[in-house]
């Protein structure tokens, strides 16, 4: 782990906010902070008292290490990786492409593992492992995959690309780049609207086939 | 299960590859909403749930209540639109968003929530409670074509005499009909809009135009043309969508300004069925008859599409049974239907793909009926002057095309008998089916700066929605300068750059690149001036700049098409070869080969024309086999508004598709001999691959999309 980023909303006092997060963990069993959280703080909501009570009722802690770095973040249950990633880290390399998990460019690594980042909860991440895109090279130097894409053309817009790129190393990974049939099989979850398919599995074949180390 | 395996022929890794690309793999290139502004905020649209009508009532209270949300824009309180104050209602080409309480479609925006944060404006438009007078309202274009109208004079067309197809020894007529199909671009439509007091704006917009869409905004919100910047640098495709300025994107500048924040709208993936155009719906007749010896003797054309109540949206869709074939009787007309739906708008192959897909399913049956060989029927209708007028081409190597493209496909193994190949329990058919799309240029201005250090530098104002344009236009330049591509650096996706038309029509490498072609050769003389006469042609530039004393050199030159138009008629062909797997007892249909050929002029970028062709011949199959969008008519609403029940094609649908060029140049059409391929890669694909089903399985299916039900009562000999 090279390094620990905490991040800070601008003007807020996230101090405070995240004491009272805190204390309302610490001074509740489980069980009462399900049965409590949503109601007291829909309540502080509704009656417009005091926003910044809601807020931080309704946020959570969440560490996670993002390409090697880890970070300390405070987020709500509902935010998705996808829109941690992009919102809150700027890590816009993750892309939304559906937010229903239907279209897969969105995919990133979960310790060492590809998943639709749309459909993940961070709070369902904490203590895990993530890469992107933006994680994938090291330094200057490119991933195999990013060179078989750059080589074979292996897209045209570029948007779904983070997410194919993703999904074509852990295609690989899985053991299930065995043919071109099967490769194709297991990219399906990864949509192209330009259609770059036959460039894709030449790619991946091209990578697999060299057996450089993905 | 053997697998064929044509990689090794296929995977064609030579020539430039894109001057972006590494940005794209990395992660590192950033599309319009990704840019991290200070104090951004977040808005949701909310949509109406009725197709007409009236909004009743509105209550925003509890949304903006809700934590973090900042505002809610309705026409209740919507800042003045200055472009909207001519006291009519949305129409002529004009919606009006938040201007009065009116419905037009469902899915019509009546609320924008702004939050801090896209979970709280989610959530705040969840919130929005809205009530409606509701108005019957149509949404079938089937159950309304009583009322179909022609959008200009009488929408016809007549050479020679009208219906003589009727006189004709051997005739077909038939309905061919297809569903809306959406754009469905990766990249959802997004904005970021941000003012700079009262008549500053600039915005991060997902456009395949900067400039229109800078021009557009202006007259919206009356503001001074150098005061909107439109920046669109990567796009994530568009394939038409984005060739216009929605609602939504003033949805966007109507907040901030409201706000005075920075405001991103991202539409969301069931929004982009409803809020950016899409292919309409359309039905279409052909009566066409040949003589016992194939040469046509009349064609009649007719189509109905659907459009909204408050614009209409025009296509070519029966032009290309007035240019495609020497035939001397030709008749077509064009109606148009309104429907309580959103406008549709260009996708790929406006207007041709669809009319494509009727004729060359209808040339198809004819050939059965005539028992000739689809291209040669072709053949003996091949049009060497254009039919309409009677021009001469600017250049047509159509026959080529169809020699290479059936070498390819293996068209010798074609049985002509449908529905009597049988490998291994599958169906076999080949088909074929092609189309033609104006070749068009228009006029571009470009800037070249050449560096001390010998690096050039080129700007102009086009976006690029995902073809390779920098690639294309770095290409021109390296070839023209003689330098390297690395050396060489395309500027573009910015209003403030110089002027450049919007990406569509397959225009932009004839149109831009011609400019680049322009002020290269301007720059070059440039340096000639320096060096004197005797010198060489591609000089070391760092060089004689450092000679000079210079520490660059820079050129601006524009191009435009001269009177060539008017001598010559200008279009680019191509043809598809698809070989088909149908399984009798499911219907299922495996596409298992494609060969595509462009006749598209000279290729300026061969490793991205490639992707390009291959990309239109999947939107083609999709197109064929699974695309349409499902309207529950009891709501006037889309039932199947996602990527789970919208099928696109998917890797596992899509086998090595051979993409190949005749790539002659066109003399006439600019410097580089080059014609567009965008259109003319999807065009005549949809029914390459009905045809090929039909030869397959003896079962013609003329509504799109051939879904294994409608196969699945096939009247064939399973052995």
């Amino acid at each position: 782990m090279e390094d620990t980023k905490h991040h800070t909303e601008p003007e807020c006092e996230m101090e405070a906010k995240d004491n009272s997060r805190r204390n309302f963990i610490k001074q509740s069993t489980l069980l009462t902070a399900i049965a409590l959280t949503p109601g007291t703080a829909v309540k502080a909501a509704g009656m417009h008292i005091d926003e910044k009570i809601a807020e931080a009722f309704e946020k959570m802690p969440l560490k996670m290490e993002v390409n090697g770095v880890a970070h300390n973040l405070s987020v709500e249950p509902r935010a998705t990786l996808l829109d941690i990633l992009r919102e809150q880290l700027d890590l816009t390399g993750t892309k939304k492409g559906c937010d229903h998990g239907q279209c897969g460019a969105c995919t990133v690594h979960v310790d060492g593992h590809r998943v639709n980042s749309c459909l993940t909860l961070g709070v369902m991440i904490s203590g895990k492992k993530i890469t992107t895109i933006e994680g994938l090279a090291k330094g200057d130097e490119l991933h195999p995959m990013q060179e078989a894409f750059l080589k074979h053309d292996g897209f045209q817009c570029g948007y779904c690309t983070p997410g194919q790129i993703m999904s074509a190393v852990s295609c690989i990974r899985e053991g299930h780049a065995n043919s071109e049939m099967e490769i194709r099989e297991y990219m399906s979850g990864n949509i192209c609207r330009c259609g770059a398919y036959p460039n894709i599995v030449n790619a991946i074949q091209e990578v697999k086939e060299g057996g450089q180390p993905v | 299960m053997k697998e064929t395996t044509t990689l090794k022929k296929s995977a064609q890794t030579d020539g430039l590859s894109r001057v972006d690309g590494r940005l794209k793999v990395t992660g590192a290139a950033r599309y319009s909403a990704e840019f991290n502004i200070k104090g951004l905020t977040y808005g949701v649209l909310v949509g109406s749930t009725i197709a007409k009508g009236s909004i009743k009532s509105l209550d925003t209270k509890q949304a903006e209540r809700a934590p973090g949300v900042l505002t809610v824009i309705t026409h209740l309180n919507s800042p003045k639109v200055p472009g909207y104050q001519d006291g009519k209602p949305t129409g002529n080409g004009v919606f009006k968003i938040f201007y009065d309480n009116k419905i037009y479609f469902s899915g019509q925006p009546v609320a924008l929530v702004v939050a801090d944060s896209f979970e709280r404006a989610l959530f705040g438009a969840s919130q929005v409670k809205a009530q409606y007078n509701q108005d019957n309202h149509q949404t079938n274009l089937r159950a309304n074509v009583n009322t179909a109208k022609a959008p200009h004079g009488d929408g016809t067309y007549k050479r020679g005499t009208e219906d003589a197809w009727k006189t004709a020894p051997v005739k077909v007529e038939q309905e061919y009909i297809i569903p809306s199909d959406i754009h469905n671009p990766m990249e959802l439509h997004a904005i970021i809009a941000q003012w700079d007091g009262d008549d500053k704006l600039t915005v991060w917009d997902k456009t395949q135009g900067v400039q229109d869409a800078r021009d557009e905004i202006a007259q919206i919100f009356k503001l001074k043309k150098e005061n909107v910047q439109v920046n669109s640098k990567f796009v994530g495709g568009a394939f038409g969508s984005a060739l216009r300025t929605w609602p939504h994107e003033v949805a966007a500048i109507i907040a901030a300004k409201a706000l005075n924040r920075p405001v991103k709208v991202v539409l969301s993936r069931a929004d982009m069925f409803t809020s950016v155009g899409y292919r309409p719906h359309t039905w279409q007749k052909i009566g066409i008859g040949a003589t016992a010896d194939g040469k046509l003797v009349g064609i009649t054309h007719e189509a109905i599409g659907q459009t909204s109540t408050y614009e209409n949206f025009t296509e070519g869709t029966v032009g290309v049974s007035q240019s495609l074939y020497a035939c001397p009787n030709v008749n077509t007309s064009y109606k148009l239907v309104a429907l309580d739906v959103g406008v549709p708008t260009w996708m790929r192959g406006p207007g041709e793909a669809t009319g494509a897909f009727a004729l060359e399913s209808a040339l198809d049956e004819l050939s059965y009926q005539l028992n000739i060989d689809p291209i040669e029927l072709r053949m003996r209708n091949y049009a060497q002057t254009e039919p309409q007028g009677g021009k001469p081409f600017s250049s047509k190597y159509l026959d080529e095309a169809y020699k290479m493209g059936a070498e390819h496909i293996g068209w010798n193994d074609r049985s002509p008998k449908p529905g009597t190949v049988n490998e291994n329990g599958w169906l076999v058919g080949y088909g074929m089916g092609g189309g033609m799309f104006g070749a068009y240029r228009d006029g571009a201005t470009v800037k070249a700066i050449m560096m001390a250090d010998g690096n050039l530098i080129l700007q102009t104002a086009v976006s690029d929605i995902g073809p390779g344009t920098g690639t294309a236009m770095v290409s021109i330049a390296s070839e023209m300068m003689g330098i390297p591509a690395e050396k060489i650096r395309f500027d573009m996706g910015e209003s403030s750059l110089p002027q450049a038309p919007t990406q569509g029509g397959s225009s932009i490498t004839a149109s831009v690149g011609s400019a680049v072609y322009a002020v290269c050769k301007d720059l070059k003389e440039k340096f000639q001036q320096l060096i004197g006469n005797g010198g060489t042609d591609k000089p070391d530039y760092a060089q004689v700049l450092k000679q000079h004393n210079l520490a660059k050199l820079q050129v601006t030159s524009s191009a435009q098409g001269g009177d060539e138009r008017k001598k010559y008629a200008m279009f680019s062909w191509s043809v598809h070869f698809v070989r088909v797997k149908v399984h009798p007892a499911t219907g299922v249909i495996k596409i298992d080969k494609v060969a595509c050929v462009a006749d598209s002029g000279h290729i300026v970028s061969p490793k991205t024309a490639r992707s390009q062709i291959i990309g239109g011949a999947i939107g083609g199959i999709g197109m064929a086999l699974m695309e349409e969008v499902v309207f529950d008519h009891r709501y006037g609403r889309i039932v199947n508004n996602n990527f789970a029940d919208y099928h696109v094609p998917v890797n596992a649908d899509i086998p090595q598709i051979d993409a190949l060029f005749v790539n002659k140049p066109d003399p006439y059409i600019n410097p580089m001999g080059a014609k567009g391929m965008g259109e003319i890669a999807l065009i005549g694909m949809a029914s390459a691959v009905a045809n090929a089903v039909y030869n397959a399985t003896g079962k013609r299916v003329r509504d799109l999309p051939i879904t294994p039900d409608k196969l699945i009562t096939m009247d064939v000999e399973l052995s």
